[in-house]
């Protein structure tokens, strides 16, 4: 996991390095300054589930399943609360401002580093959906600590990616 | 020590290998042996799977070289015309990189670190498949451009955007069709297993090793596989981020690389070398860890300079990351940027001379054995010196700037990828041929094979120096008589035909000693590895017992228990 994390960084890494370089250079508009919103809501949410998940990984360690699952429902239900948030955001930046993935370069690169984050929210939405299916089936136990836990590392990774994408888009792209 | 208490335990000891060595002629029909192969998940099965594929691609790729060499033999040639000829180097570029330079080497790593470290298998095997097969998927689909991409001139044409696909070339409105489609998905689907494979290689290092093996007991060719597995996680994701956005500007309208709507040509230019020039060194460094392993075993003597060995390859490593503008030079960048570039590029002749000398060092007053696979070594240490020195001519921007785009810059790279990389993959196939098979490749062919293509690759490579130096770009499809350059381009073409000959003659011996060659045994190059310890080939489960071992060279202890490197390390 470790080794695809440095990989996955690096995709992103020159996502970034795309946005960056093309800030202010669009030809037309809408320029991210006149459309984008901060997202403090799906924000919060998203970076308090790396708490969350911390406190599954601790709860299967010492062997509390009805904990675990429950503080594993939280942040599955916390990830989908962004992800919704997110929706929310296109929704109105498509229907509203007109902007689309061609409509100019900051749309290009903003649904690109957005959506390609999002897309790892949902990936990880997906395998902690399999494990809670699992964990309501009483079929997890704390011998799969271990592999819970590379599943959290994941997460945490996701959840550090939107600090920087937070950074580069919300707060130095406006 | 004693001898009856070897460090690593074999079963039946050395010798019990012998009557073993074609297990799987047995296994029934053909129709269920062509089904263990599809299914299987052992590394060495797929190891090998890897090196055939790589080995058919060597040849397709090889012929569209041919075929670029009879049209450059005389001036105003019309053999295969302009757009075929770019397809022609298009695909003759983008296959020896992708199809054939990274899965003969992943091949080789498969088949060899879990057996060098003593481990059972790859740490993940059912990984291993998958990256297996989806490169295989990627090189397919590439080669399916030729009959399904609608291009330019109607059905059936391949990508013809050369290797590097610079944009804006590659957009929507210069390429329309589909063949840029099927480049970019073949190279992202390549991407995604070369990604699988390098993850499973460091899992692999990291956690497989045999008792006794500590990190500075680790044979050379574990650790630069460790080294190229680092490189492409770093590398190889930003060219599969960048095929990415080329498809979103092709499917989805984006304008990432669309000059018009502000995009930029450059930085599609500056995340293609950051993988591009990282990927030189994927390249070249197993064919150091090949050196690092035949050279010692050739010359009879350890390894020189172990510790320094490693450090150098780490350092060509990360010192690789810093040095991909120099494809850049004349692209315009601040002088700033060219002195950066031209030294760090600088900075990695140091431990690739390092490497060098280590490696003099250790055939210096050596018992030379002079068999196949070290005369390819040989062979490789003076080119990969040469190609050296062509590349710090290269590295100042000044001199860059005369020769950009020549065939002084091809000359140079081909040195490079023929001259060291690819000499010592028939270095390693005469090396561990045997212990693939089970049978050694045939001793006189293999010296036909080495001279052909020694005396075919100087008359290639090094003539076409000189139409670079007088100014012949790369990527023409004819030139001019009055230009000097007729007699070079007809002495090229000469040497690239000499070399096919040469690459028939080891495919020939590799079919007839399969069959025919004489029968290897376990360990017929007198070696100190741990592959050698166990029957040629190797049965499923490799090691009988866990191998303990107590030095670098654990084969070296067992056979010479009153000598034993152990009591030195």
């Amino acid at each position: 996991m470790a080794g695809l994390i440095v990989a996955e960084s690096a995709i992103f890494t020159i996502f970034v390095t795309a946005y960056l370089y093309y800030l202010g250079r669009d030809v037309t508009g809408p320029t991210p300054r006149e459309v984008l919103e901060i997202p403090i809501f799906g924000t919060v949410c998203l970076l308090s589930s790396s708490g969350f998940i911390v406190l599954a990984e601790r709860a299967i360690e010492h062997g509390k399943m009805a904990a675990f699952t429950l503080w594993w429902a939280v942040t599955m239900l916390l990830g989908a609360i962004f992800l919704a948030d997110t929706a929310n955001e296109w929704y109105k930046l498509i229907v509203h401002d007109h902007l689309t993935i061609s409509t100019n370069l900051f749309g290009t690169c903003f649904y690109s580093l957005v959506g390609l984050h999002a897309s790892h929210v949902i990936v990880g939405l997906i395998m902690m959906l399999v494990v809670l299916l699992f964990a309501l089936g009483r079929k997890v136990h704390p011998g799969h600590a271990e592999r819970v836990k590379v599943l959290a590392m994941y997460w945490h990774f996701v959840d550090a990616v939107w600090v920087v994408v937070f950074t580069v888009v919300y707060i130095i792209g406006r | 020590m004693g001898t009856d208490t070897p460090g690593i335990p074999i079963a039946g000891g050395i010798e019990a290998g012998i009557d073993r060595t074609r297990p799987h002629t047995t296994q029934g029909t053909y129709l269920e042996l062509i089904h263990s192969w599809v299914v299987t998940v052992d590394h060495k099965k797929l190891g090998i799977l890897y090196i055939c594929y790589a080995l058919v691609f060597l040849l397709v790729a090889g012929f569209e070289a041919l075929l670029i060499r009879v049209q450059l033999f005389y001036p105003h040639n019309d053999f295969v015309g302009p757009a075929s000829f770019n397809r022609l180097f298009t695909m003759h570029g983008t296959t020896m990189v992708f199809l054939v330079g990274m899965p003969i080497l992943f091949g080789f790593g498969n088949y060899l670190v879990p057996l060098m470290i003593g481990a059972r298998d790859m740490a993940f095997p059912r990984l291993n498949a998958f990256s297996f097969w989806i490169s295989a998927f990627a090189g397919l689909l590439l080669y399916y451009s030729f009959i399904g991409g609608v291009g330019l001139a109607g059905t059936g044409s391949a990508p013809d955007v050369a290797w590097f696909a610079y944009a804006p070339l590659t957009e929507r409105a210069f390429s329309p069709g589909h063949t840029v489609d099927y480049w970019a998905v073949a190279i992202l689907a390549s991407g995604i297993g070369s990604i699988g494979t390098a993850i499973n290689f460091l899992a692999t290092f990291f956690c497989m090793r045999c008792k006794g093996m500590t990190l500075m007991r680790i044979p050379l060719l574990p650790w630069l596989y460790a080294t190229v597995s680092f490189l492409v996680l770093v590398t190889i994701s930003p060219l599969t981020a960048a095929q990415a956005m080329l498809l979103i500007d092709r499917y989805l309208g984006g304008h990432f690389f669309d000059t018009q709507a502000g995009g930029s040509a450059i930085l599609w230019a500056h995340f293609f070398w950051i993988f591009g020039h990282p990927e030189v060194y994927v390249l070249v460094l197993p064919a150091f860890a090949f050196a690092n392993e035949i050279i010692p075993v050739f010359s009879r003597k350890a390894i020189f300079g172990y510790a320094a060995m490693v450090a150098a390859s780490v350092g060509i490593g990360f010192i690789s990351l810093s040095v991909w503008a120099h494809h850049m030079f004349t692209i315009g960048m601040t002088s700033f940027g060219n002195a950066f570039f031209t030294l760090s590029t600088m900075l990695v002749s140091i431990p690739t001379g390092i490497k060098t000398f280590n490696w003099l060092a250790t055939i210096w007053g050596g018992k030379i054995r002079f068999e196949t696979p070290m005369l390819f070594s040989i062979a490789f240490l003076f080119q990969w010196v040469i190609a050296g020195l062509t590349g710090i001519m290269l590295s100042i921007s000044a001199w860059n700037w005369q020769l950009h785009n020549s065939y002084f810059v091809v000359a140079h790279f081909h040195y490079v990828l023929v001259g060291a990389i690819v000499f010592m993959i028939f270095a390693a196939i005469y090396y561990w041929y045997p212990k693939m098979t089970g049978r050694m490749l045939d001793e006189r062919l293999g010296r036909w094979h080495f001279w052909l293509m020694v005396i075919g690759f100087h008359l290639t490579f090094d003539t076409m120096h000189i139409p670079g130096l007088l100014g012949m770009p790369r990527q023409i499809f004819t030139y001019e008589p009055d230009r000097s350059w007729t007699l070079l381009n007809q002495i090229v073409s000469i040497g690239g035909f000499l070399q096919a000959i040469a690459v028939l003659i080891l495919v020939y011996n590799m079919v007839h000693s399969y069959f025919r060659g004489e029968e290897a045994g376990p360990d017929p190059w007198d070696a100190w590895t741990l592959e050698w310890s166990i029957p040629s080939p190797p049965p499923p489960y490799n090691f009988a017992t866990d191998p303990v071992v107590a030095s670098r060279r654990p084969l070296w202890d067992l056979k010479h228990p009153e000598d034993t490197d152990s009591a030195f390390e």
